[in-house]
Order: C-alpha cells, then sequence, then structure tokens
C-alpha cells in the first residue's frame, strides 16, 4: 500500500495548481463566466499545452499513459479553483464513453482531437423522465441502412450549448427501461435537426437541452456495438463520479481553508472569533469530514479501473455517499461560520458551497448511492 | 500511488487469519463473538499462544520480543486479530508503559518488566485520571515525596480498568507542588501488592466491574521504582498518549461486530422474517460501512505519514474520533438486530452456567450498547480530540 504521488504526477499537480494560481483567482474566474459559452478558451489551451487534456488516455490511443491518478489530481485542483471548462465532460466523461465503447480507429481518432484541444464533447443522456436510472432512454434510433436516424429529446447536457460533438444515447431495440437495445452515437452540434438551448446552471455553469429531429447518423459514428451501449455507459459514469469525488475533496479543502482564515482574522468581542470553542470543534468536525471524504476519494480513484462491475460500483456508491455527506457538512457549515459575508455573491465561498450542493446531486445523491449500496450487500466481503 | 496490498501483504493476511482460525480456543471465541466478558485467565491463555508465535508485542524493538514488520503489516495484524474474535492485547503493558520503559526506561527496568508484558505474567494497569483530574490531567494531586531510600506515594487513581487483575500499577504523581502544573509530575511503576494499595470497584452501567478506584495511602516504593528523569513524567505521558492513539481506531472490532450484525439480520430470528429484508436497516447498515471503509483508509493514510517522518500525527485525533463513533454506532445496530429480546438483563460478573433468559444469539446486546458510550469519553474524550485538531491541525 502506497499513497506516495510518483514524481511525474507530483510534477502534474504542481503544474496544474502553479496555472490556477496564477489564471484563476475568483476576479479573473468571473471574466471567464462572463464569457458566451460560460469559461476561457484560453485556459482550454493552456490544458492542452500542459498535457492535461490527453493525460488519462493510454498511448496507443494518442494520449499520455496517465490513468485515474491523474484524473484525480487535476480534478482536485481544479475543484479549488472552481474551474469552469469543460474538462469533466469532454476527458472524464466523454472520453470513458470513446475508451470503452468505441472501435479502436474510431478511438486513435477522438481521442487525439480531445488531447490536442480540437474536440470537445458532452454526453447527452438523461432525459425529463430518467432521473438517476441510466438504462432509462427513450429517445429512438431507427436504422436505415448501415445509418441510424436520431428523434427525441435529451436535458441537462452539461455544455451542451458549447460542446463541438455530442454523444447521444438512444434507444435501438427494446422498451424504454430495458437495459439492452441502448446505442452511443457521435453527433455533430451543427448537424441538421440539432436544436439546443442553452442555460445558466446554478452552480456558474451551463447546460442544455437539446432535441434531435430526424437526425442521420452515418455508420462511422456509431460508437461500437449499437445495442449494447449501457455497460459502457455505467462504467464512464463510475469513472466520473470518481473524478467528480476529487472535484469535490479540492472544493471542500478550499472552503475549511478559507473558513479558518476567516476565524483567525474575523473580530468580534474584541477577539478572533477562532478563540471560540463552539467553532474550532465546528471547524475539527469539518477536518473530519475532508478526511474521510478524501480517503473515499482515494478508494473511488483506486477502483475506478477495476474491471468487476459489481465490486466497482460498491466502491463508487461508497464514495459517493460519502462525498455527499461531507460535501453537505462542509458547504453548510463553511457558510454558517463565514455568517453574511457568505451569503454575498462576490464571495468565493458561496459558490463552493453551491458546486458541492450540485455534486451531490450528480448521478445520484448520497441517499440514493446508499440504497444501491445496500442492496448489493457488504462492503467488506 | 497504489491502494492494494502487495502480495506479500495479501499472503501474510491469510497467514495470520490461518492462525487465528486455527489457534484461538473455541471458548474464548464464542464468548467474543456473543459479546460477554472474557476472563483474565482467557486473555491470559491467548497472549501465551501469541508469545510463544511471536507475535504478542508486534510493534516492539525486536531485542525485546518485536516482530520487526513494517507498519501496513502491523495494521493488518491488528486488523485480523479484532475481526476474527481474538482478545485484544492489554494495553495497559503492550501499548502504554511498555513502549514508555524501553524509549525512556533504565536497563534494570527494561529487564525486569518488559519479558513480563511480553508473556503477560505481570498484568499492568494505568493510574493517571484522578476524581479531579480527567480532561485536565496535568492537575493531578496524587503526590510522591522522597523519604530516605523510598519513594512514598499518597493520594488516589480512578477509572483503573482492570486494576483488579494487575501485578503494576504505573503511576504519574506530583513531585514538585511549586512547579507549573506540567512540569513537576513525575511517572512511578509500582507493585500493586505494596502496603497501602487498595482497590475499590466501580460498577458500570452495564453492571460490569471493569473500572475501579485505587488509593494510594503512604506507599514505599523503592527509588529506582521513578522512569527517567524526576519531574518530566509529563514528557512520557504525552508520548504514552500518543501511542495509545495509534489503534484507537478498532476498525477490526467495528468489521466483527458488522460481520455478527450481517449473520444475525440475514437469519429471520423473528416472524416478521430477516432484519436485512428491510431496506430502510439496509440502508443504515451500508451508512456505517461507508464510515468504516472510510476510517480504514484515513488510519492507512496515517500510518504511511508515520512511516515518512517517525512523529505522532495529529490526524489521529481523527481516528480516534470517527473510530469510537462507528463502534457506538455498529453497537447500536446490534442491539436493534437483536430487537425485544434486548430486554433480558444477565449478570455479566456472574458465574453461572444457567442458560439466558432469551435466546442464546441475543447475547448482551443492550449491555454493550451501554458500556460502549465509554470509547468517546476515554482515550482523551471526542472533544478534547477536537481541541488537538482545532490547535494542532488548523492553528485555531
Amino acid at each position: 500500500m502506497d499513497f506516495d504521488l510518483s514524481s511525474e504526477q507530483q510534477m502534474l499537480r504542481d503544474n496544474v495548481a502553479r496555472l490556477m494560481k496564477k489564471k484563476y483567482g475568483f476576479e479573473q474566474r468571473k471574466a471567464y463566466l462572463a464569457a458566451a459559452n460560460g469559461f476561457s478558451d484560453d485556459l482550454w489551451r493552456a490544458y492542452a499545452d500542459l498535457g492535461l487534456l490527453g493525460a488519462p488516455f493510454a498511448e496507443e490511443d494518442g494520449g499520455f499513459g496517465g490513468g485515474p491518478v491523474e484524473t484525480m489530481i487535476a480534478m482536485e485542483e481544479f475543484g479549488k479553483a472552481l474551474a469552469l471548462e469543460p474538462y469533466l465532460e469532454t476527458v472524464v466523461l466523454g472520453g470513458a464513453l470513446v475508451r470503452h465503447a468505441a472501435a479502436p480507429e474510431q478511438r486513435a481518432d477522438l481521442i487525439g482531437r480531445i488531447a490536442a484541444g480540437d474536440l470537445r464533447l458532452s454526453f447527452a443522456h438523461a432525459e425529463r423522465q430518467s432521473g438517476f436510472d441510466l438504462n432509462d432512454v427513450g429517445l429512438t434510433a431507427k436504422r436505415d441502412g448501415a445509418a441510424f436516424v436520431l428523434d427525441g429529446e435529451k436535458g441537462l447536457v452539461v455544455n451542451g450549448d458549447s460542446a463541438d460533438a455530442l454523444i447521444v444515447s438512444a434507444r435501438v431495440a427494446g422498451g424504454r427501461r430495458d437495459r439492452d437495445g441502448i446505442g452511443l452515437f457521435l453527433v455533430d452540434a451543427e448537424a441538421p435537426g440539432v436544436s439546443r438551448r442553452g442555460y445558466p446552471t446554478q452552480d456558474g455553469r451551463r447546460a442544455a437541452e437539446i432535441a434531435f429531429a430526424n437526425v442521420r447518423v452515418a455508420p462511422d459514428n456509431v460508437l461500437g456495438s449499437p445495442e449494447d451501449g449501457l455497460p459502457a455507459i455505467e462504467r464512464a459514469v463510475d469513472e466520473t463520479i470518481a473524478a467528480l469525488a476529487a472535484e469535490a475533496v479540492g472544493a471542500m479543502s478550499e472552503a475549511l481553508a478559507m473558513t479558518v482564515e476567516y476565524l483567525k482574522t474575523r473580530k468580534q468581542f474584541g477577539v478572533t472569533i477562532g478563540s471560540f470553542q463552539a467553532l474550532q470543534h465546528r471547524a475539527s468536525d469539518m477536518v473530519v469530514a475532508l478526511e474521510q471524504a478524501r480517503s473515499m476519494m482515494y478508494f473511488a480513484t483506486m477502483s475506478a479501473a477495476d474491471d468487476d462491475a459489481d465490486e466497482r460500483a460498491k466502491a463508487i456508491s461508497a464514495a459517493k455517499v460519502q462525498i455527499g455527506r461531507s460535501a453537505k457538512f462542509i458547504g453548510q457549515q463553511a457558510v454558517q461560520m463565514h455568517g453574511g459575508i457568505a451569503m454575498t455573491y462576490e464571495y468565493k465561498v458561496g459558490h463552493l458551497f453551491k458546486r458541492l450542493t450540485m455534486i451531490d446531486g450528480a448521478f445520484g445523491d448520497a441517499d440514493l448511492h446508499l440504497r444501491r449500496l445496500g442492496d448489493r450487500g457488504s462492503l467488506f466481503a | 500511488m497504489d491502494l492494494r496490498l502487495t502480495e506479500d501483504e495479501l499472503a501474510f493476511r491469510g497467514e495470520v487469519r490461518a492462525f487465528v482460525r486455527d489457534n484461538l480456543p473455541a471458548s474464548i471465541r464464542e464468548k467474543s463473538v456473543a459479546g460477554r466478558r472474557l476472563a483474565k485467565d482467557d486473555y491470559v491463555r491467548w497472549t501465551r499462544i501469541l508469545a510463544a508465535k511471536g507475535w504478542s508485542v508486534p510493534h516492539w524493538p525486536v531485542e525485546w520480543g518485536g516482530t520487526g514488520w513494517s507498519p501496513v503489516k502491523q495494521s493488518i495484524f491488528l486488523d485480523e486479530v479484532q475481526r476474527g474474535y481474538a482478545p485484544e492485547a492489554i494495553a495497559f503493558g503492550v501499548s502504554m508503559v511498555g513502549p514508555v520503559i524501553y524509549t525512556f526506561g533504565s536497563e534494570a527496568q527494561k529487564k525486569r518488566f518488559l519479558p513480563g508484558i511480553v508473556d503477560l505474567s505481570d498484568w499492568w494497569c494505568q493510574g493517571f485520571s484522578e476524581p479531579g483530574a480527567g480532561s485536565d490531567l496535568a492537575s493531578l494531586r496524587t503526590a510522591a515525596r522522597r523519604d530516605g531510600e523510598s519513594w512514598v506515594i499518597s493520594g488516589q487513581k480512578t477509572w483503573t480498568t482492570m486494576a483488579q487483575y494487575a501485578d503494576f500499577i504505573f503511576v504519574l504523581a506530583r513531585t514538585n507542588p511549586q512547579a507549573k502544573k506540567q512540569e513537576g509530575i513525575s511517572f512511578f511503576l509500582l507493585d500493586m501488592k505494596s502496603p497501602g494499595v487498595t482497590v475499590r470497584p466501580i460498577q458500570t452501567i452495564d453492571g460490569g466491574h471493569e473500572v475501579n478506584e485505587v488509593f494510594f495511602d503512604d506507599v514505599r516504593i523503592p527509588l529506582d521504582a521513578i522512569v527517567g528523569e524526576e519531574n518530566k513524567g509529563w514528557d512520557y505521558a504525552k508520548f504514552l498518549l500518543a501511542n495509545e492513539r495509534n489503534g484507537i481506531a478498532r476498525v477490526g472490532i467495528s468489521k466483527g461486530r458488522l460481520d455478527r450484525i450481517r449473520q444475525l439480520a440475514a437469519i429471520p430470528v423473528y416472524g416478521s422474517g430477516p432484519k436485512i429484508d428491510d431496506p430502510f436497516f439496509r440502508a443504515r447498515l451500508a451508512a456505517v460501512e461507508v464510515d468504516l471503509k472510510a476510517l480504514e483508509m484515513t488510519q492507512m493514510r496515517v500510518i504511511s505519514n508515520q512511516r515518512r517522518d517517525g512523529k505522532p500525527d495529529p490526524a489521529s485525533s481523527v481516528l480516534k474520533i470517527k473510530g469510537s463513533e462507528i463502534q457506538q454506532a455498529t453497537t447500536e445496530l446490534l442491539m436493534e438486530v437483536v430487537g425485544p429480546y434486548v430486554l433480558p438483563y444477565e449478570d455479566p460478573e456472574a458465574l453461572t452456567n444457567e442458560p439466558p433468559a432469551g435466546p442464546d444469539w441475543a447475547g448482551p446486546a443492550a449491555a454493550n450498547y451501554f458500556n460502549t458510550r465509554k470509547v468517546t469519553i476515554y482515550g482523551g474524550s471526542n472533544e478534547i480530540q477536537r481541541g488537538i485538531i482545532a490547535k494542532a491541525i488548523l492553528g485555531l
């Protein structure tokens, strides 16, 4: 058992941290937010130059040979800075779908373009009725010779309004909630029949509701087997949850650091408020919550590449539960202990709180994963 | 970074697991599984089995009987022994006074006392807390004065666990009443058979006799019964308490109790069917398991940090807080699984062969729940631990 980063990984962390420090001050971030796509194209370019966009992909696919640990490192730093770029959507989720579903030549093409910074992806999967059920897919894909035609609607497509291409899940066969018969299709975001309605999200990002009317997908753009996409989706979502855990740990550690700094500087009754035991003990409970979350971030990262789907699902659900609970406690207490200033839009802590809240809700909240874990049996088999 | 156990560590885990399975006497195992109190002889018997294998004081220096295992292996060992329902090592000797003696004691003290801890031929107890000195331990009032060729100890200790079995007690006593309170304390090793030592039992809420009051009425002990330097006892006590917090997470104990909970929850002990069929119960069980898995990883992180700089980590306070909370949560779940038959009381001290009033699987689930409230109080209460985190980690 070894928690040490390799020297390359340490360097990656230093590089990302340095870039965030230089480019992601909270005031600078406000300028990125004001852009039409809601993030910074310059930083996306900088990520490509740093090798971040190809970090978790195999070298034979055009990546840099890293894996879940490299993703964890980048996401934790992004979490501290509240970075807005669609790294999770493109590299983590999109990248995992490509890795697990696409044929080798598709994989090499797409990953090469992702790593170069030339392709931004979003996953168009959720629908109005689907909740967190990954198998609930109603948008239809009808065969037309070797091609497919998509009809239906997708929602909550994060960064869907600015993505270059969408990976769309669609029902090729069977009923709306069947596990079999789901395909994955790569669709140019500007293709005829695609209409996107972009909007801001609670955590300062952007998403889109997207309608597909008679959208034609060429055979080359069918990712893997068109009727057996769900295992790849589940696996990609598991890897994404592991990455979200790291982002959450980054955001939680920043919220705690800001809170402790505030406790040391804010004076009331003639003393710094950090001298009050009630607040000291609350801050200590935040440390406990953070360390437990960090441990589960490691556990999720280690398990993300597990080929045993059941063991992986248990580990990921366990991590999501811990992250959700810790994020709620730390987010709420960071606001409480800052007092009024945390309620203002111009101060960072409230935005960390909002992002943490949305992370808990992404891909199933703590209660949902607790139920799943309960149904799967002991974590200590 | 690789968080899997190595081949070597996995093989070691298998070896320890098999050893516990094959060597733990069935009568001891049955008592532990049921949550019943172990007798002094049970502890002695198991310690001798371990000592014969060379495993009774794994973390000690090899020259005094230690194993030379890596911290990860020590942790695996502890986990397996605990989960396998073997008696815990008597911490007062193995984890507390033993390391103080081999680190700060004289050669004569090492030779005299360490071998008796290895095979539990000497049972130690801890003379720290006093009626007026609990969390504020440094305000203790038990006094030691020099008189000719003796130290004379007078005062009272309390919460002295298993003093009724003890051959020796290690005692913090004030040797300089004029000094600042931490600077006038010394650390003594004292024979419980010395004239003037009186032990009085304290009955705990579960009805058991675990803790005692110990009175020192002008007890004369030799001059060489002091450890290290006079008035440096507080430093040795801090060293000891930092060691005590290692392993205080008791991950293996909680795993063993969760195994028991799952075992009982899977059988239809009442007409309503197995408890595990209740999704609400399953979710609550899963919540405790998540906490415990995170704690297990946190413990590994603390261990791997220690390996690097050798100093106790204030993060061990995190282990104490979560470990104790989880122990309490598992006793609550066990009580819930047992259900209505938690009600009958059985005297934990009664030496009787009479069968329990209720079904045998019920065991003393409620008594253990009541008793386990102690774990957030002892070893530095969880509030004290929060204070340590606030100061040592956050700088508040």
